[in-house]
């Protein structure tokens, strides 16, 4: 079975992620769907990598993964301050950027 | 080559959990199937001659990342209701739509591409990835530390609050408390009797009369007091009256 198919598969996990950040409200639900977005991205990459048999996609999804974790780290942090001012974590509530 | 049960046990613990970040309720829920996609991203990646990144992805992703969500979700409280109303018209729709739309795009894209034969493997152990990130891609792995200090200080500051007001002592506000004309003196106790010793029952002053201020506030708002009234002792005046001649014979 060719590696081309795990591209296949990143795909639909791409599109799962998407539909979660458009879908949900919960902010933290949504910031999953990133994350799941950046996975499927790592394993486009890693797979592309085994199918040219070279490494430097997977050096790529290596620094892929730091970044995520670092958006991570401030990403909830972003979540967190905005509890703590309105005590909701829904997406619809702060609108105070509202045009 | 990856083996097709391989591949197949992989895209069934990735594609069913990652659903439940559509339509699962709780988001403990979606926290925890989402660490199960991370666990079978690890297997892939381990099937793809990356066993590196495999235990990578473990450690950082299903121990790290996914752990700190639910430390966020216990934060925030796990029982935040998520509103189902729709804030723009259709959303949910045109939601769909487009992530239908997104995954026809990519896969036709992959569909359409031509690749040759896969080239010769080259495993990604820790001692065939370590030349690129230490000598390559060294400066990449340099800016990475400065990007995750930034990161923790970020957190640490967008987490902080300042106190605005110092701290009052106990003294304080018991100084305080006086001030504004409060009894110093603790409350009676409620009653302690010989057939009923719960909270509910009020003391008895001298004369033989409940203490309402004894009964805790809670339970006489829920009307789940005694008025202590069978708890009255008739004869206690004479019976210290004997009690006293007693002593003094």
């Amino acid at each position: 079975m060719s590696p081309i198919n795990f591209v296949y598969l990143a795909s639909v996990l791409f599109a799962i992620g998407a539909a979660a950040v458009l879908l949900r409200r919960n902010a933290i639900v949504a910031f999953m769907g990133v994350e799941l977005m950046l996975n499927a991205a790592n394993l486009t990459l890693v797979a592309f990598s085994r199918m040219h048999g070279v490494l430097e996609g997977q050096i790529m999804a290596f620094f892929v993964m730091v970044v995520a974790a670092a958006e991570v780290v401030v990403g909830l942090a972003i979540i967190i301050a905005v509890f703590r001012s309105r005590q909701t974590i829904s997406l619809d509530e702060p609108t105070e950027l509202k045009g | 080559m990856v083996s097709p049960f391989l591949f197949w046990f992989v895209a069934v613990i990735t594609v069913i959990p990652s659903l439940a970040l559509l339509f699962a309720r709780k988001a403990v829920h979606v926290a925890m199937a989402v660490v199960l996609v991370m666990v079978g991203l690890a297997v892939a990646y381990v099937a793809l001659e990356a066993p590196f990144l495999g235990v990578v992805q473990i450690v950082v992703y299903t121990g790290a990342v996914m752990m700190l969500f639910l430390f966020v979700l216990m934060l925030v409280g796990v029982d935040q209701r998520e509103s189902l109303r729709e804030t723009i018209a259709g959303q949910r729709w045109i939601a769909l739509v487009l992530s239908i739309g997104v995954a026809a795009l990519l896969i036709s894209v992959v569909d359409r591409a031509g690749f040759g034969e896969p080239a010769v493997a080259k495993t990604g152990g820790p001692a065939e990835v370590a030349p690129y990130l230490f000598g390559n891609y060294v400066l990449v792995v340099e800016t990475l530390g400065f990007l995750l200090i930034t990161a923790a200080i970020g957190a640490l500051v967008l987490t902080h609050v300042p106190r605005l007001f110092p701290r009052r002592t106990q003294r304080e506000v018991q100084a305080a408390r006086v001030a504004a004309g409060a009894n110093p003196v603790n409350k009676t106790f409620p009653g302690v009797y010989a057939t009923h010793n719960a909270l509910d029952a009020p003391a008895l002053d001298p004369e033989g009369n409940p203490i309402e201020e004894s009964v805790s506030r809670v339970l006489k708002v829920r009307h789940q007091t005694t008025d202590g009234i069978e708890f009255k002792d008739e004869n206690r005046s004479r019976r210290r009256e004997l009690g006293a001649k007693e002593g003094d014979a």
